[in-house]
């Protein structure tokens, strides 16, 4: 993998510190009038999710890291790996329970999610923004009652529990914002 | 963002373009009340600036095919050969160029205020700066420290008298800069680390902080202390963590002068930087006489941001360097 010299930093620019892969989130440029340039960034680390703040003098190389996002989509959870497959090749992954994190509750089949790869091992499951999930319990609740009580909990068939209407009922069909986990809204089976 | 665009509107709002005005205004009704003459010295020149950490722009003359001409990163050099020959005071308010500086304060060309005043110690010199951002941003308490009390307050060493294992093993304390530190062995870029990652970050944000007596080893053009020859009468200049100015009781000596341009030059060879002939028109003058005198410049980009709160340079910029 090539190296960055700090003048080439940016945010989103993947590269590798303490043994991970990070992504570049902020750069900034401190130069005093007299003296060494240094660059601050703040990283994100992409295994552990943690983020930290660096700071390197300008002019410094750092090893870059071979990370890449894929469109795949999402075939069946095995009960240990979740397994995606390229739609073009035909060809499977399996991420670990480590790399599919909080995404597991949005995943539905054939649905094309974000993963990223490191070295080509997927490390991060992006689920789309948008998913349509069945509500499989909730209170029955009053119909026609919207008057602002901010709605009612209902888990969803994946597992998910979000905040949805009064009126949203068992076996209807719901659209979630994955990326807030907020309820969209009702859809027409 | 700093790729170039093809964006022809400019940066700054016509709100912003008014103030910048007012305050070419102010500063030049300033030094006219003091009685300090205008000047505007070439900005192309024959020679560069030898301190390791910047870098000139360098064109040609197609008149003068040889010859390398380098955009100057400050009027020092020039304004100095005329405190020479005619020992008045004087200011300059334009533009400088720095190669390698893009980003939220640094524009590769930028506006300075620069000004020399004959005859005036460094206190003198502060007292008329903090005068200067007293008029343009109200009054703003002031802070004076010395380099080594400000590192004896935020950081508990010694600048003066740590090893360099004693200040990686201080500066490792801080998650942000402590990879760095543990790698780095030279003792000035420590120190430049702690002070501008640690040390002025904390500064009183509502008020102006004066640094002065910098370390020998960073004197720059200034002269060192007679009372200490650890320290040089160099002083700068910040408005919350924004570092504004940067002046000096300045070295008048000429043997002095030239072992400083030796100095650099060795310095920039050990960096890896091409060495820059030194300036012997300046050193010619200094021979002559420069008087007794100190000065002082001053980023006027950075000023404006403070007096119009605005974040970034290129919001008071008619355009910056992406869009130029």
């Amino acid at each position: 993998m090539a190296n960055y010299s700090t003048n080439e930093f940016k945010a989103g620019l993947k590269i590798m510190q303490d043994g991970e892969p990070c992504n570049i989130i902020e750069n900034e440029v401190v130069k005093p009038g007299k003296g060494q340039a240094f660059n601050r960034v703040k990283i994100r680390k992409l295994i552990s999710g943690k983020v930290v703040e660096k700071t390197f003098k300008s002019g410094e190389t750092v090893e870059g890291a071979d990370v890449a996002d894929m469109e795949l989509a999402y075939l069946y959870n095995d009960g240990e790996f979740w397994h995606f497959m390229n739609n073009e090749t035909f060809e499977q992954l399996a991420a670990d329970a480590k790399a599919v994190g909080d995404a597991t509750k949005w995943l539905v089949e054939q649905d094309l999610c974000t993963l990223t790869l490191w070295n080509g091992n997927p490390i991060a499951v992006t689920p789309p923004n948008f998913v349509e999930l069945e509500v499989v319990d909730t209170d029955p609740g009053l119909k026609g009652d919207t008057a602002g009580t901010g709605g009612k909990p209902a888990t969803l068939s994946t597992g998910a529990v979000v905040r949805v209407p009064l009126f949203v009922q068992i076996g209807e069909i719901v659209k979630v914002d994955t990326r807030s986990g907020e309820y969209v809204s009702r859809v027409q089976k | 963002m700093t790729q170039l665009t093809e964006r022809w509107q400019p940066c700054a709002s016509l709100a912003t373009l008014q103030q910048r005005a007012a305050l070419f205004r102010t500063i030049r009704a300033f030094f006219e009340a003091r009685d300090v003459l205008e000047v505007d010295t070439p900005l192309l020149s024959r020679c560069g600036v030898t301190d390791l950490h910047l870098e000139n722009l360098v064109t040609r003359i197609s008149r003068y095919p040889d010859q390398e001409f380098y955009l100057q990163t400050s009027p020092e050099y020039a304004m100095k050969r005329l405190l020479a020959a005619h020992g008045v005071s004087i200011y300059q308010l334009g533009k400088v160029f720095r190669d390698d500086e893009v980003g939220r304060f640094h524009n590769p060309e930028f506006t300075m205020l620069e000004w020399y005043r004959i005859g005036f110690q460094m206190p003198a010199l502060i007292a008329e700066v903090v005068d200067l951002l007293h008029q343009v941003l109200g009054n703003y308490a002031v802070h004076q420290l010395t380099y080594q009390q400000a590192f004896l307050h935020y950081l508990t060493v010694d600048p003066l008298t740590a090893t360099v294992a004693e200040l990686q093993a201080c500066l490792s304390q801080y998650e942000h800069v402590a990879d760095l530190a543990c790698r780095e062995n030279d003792r000035d870029t420590l120190l430049q680390l702690a002070l501008a990652l640690i040390i002025e970050p904390q500064f009183d944000a509502k008020a102006i902080t004066v640094i002065s007596h910098f370390p020998t080893s960073q004197a720059a053009l200034a002269q060192i202390d007679p009372h200490d020859e650890r320290v040089a009468l160099r002083f700068e200049v910040y408005v919350g963590g924004v570092e504004l100015a940067n002046g000096y009781q300045e070295l008048t000596d000429a043997t002095q002068q030239r072992a400083r341009f030796t100095q650099d030059n060795h310095l920039r060879q050990q960096f890896g930087k091409t060495p820059k002939a030194p300036d012997e028109r300046l050193l010619k003058a200094l021979e002559t006489g420069l008087p007794a005198c100190s000065g002082v410049a001053l980023g006027v980009d950075r000023l404006l941001m403070l007096q119009t709160g605005l974040d970034d340079i290129r919001h008071v910029l008619p355009f910056d360097v992406t869009c130029a």
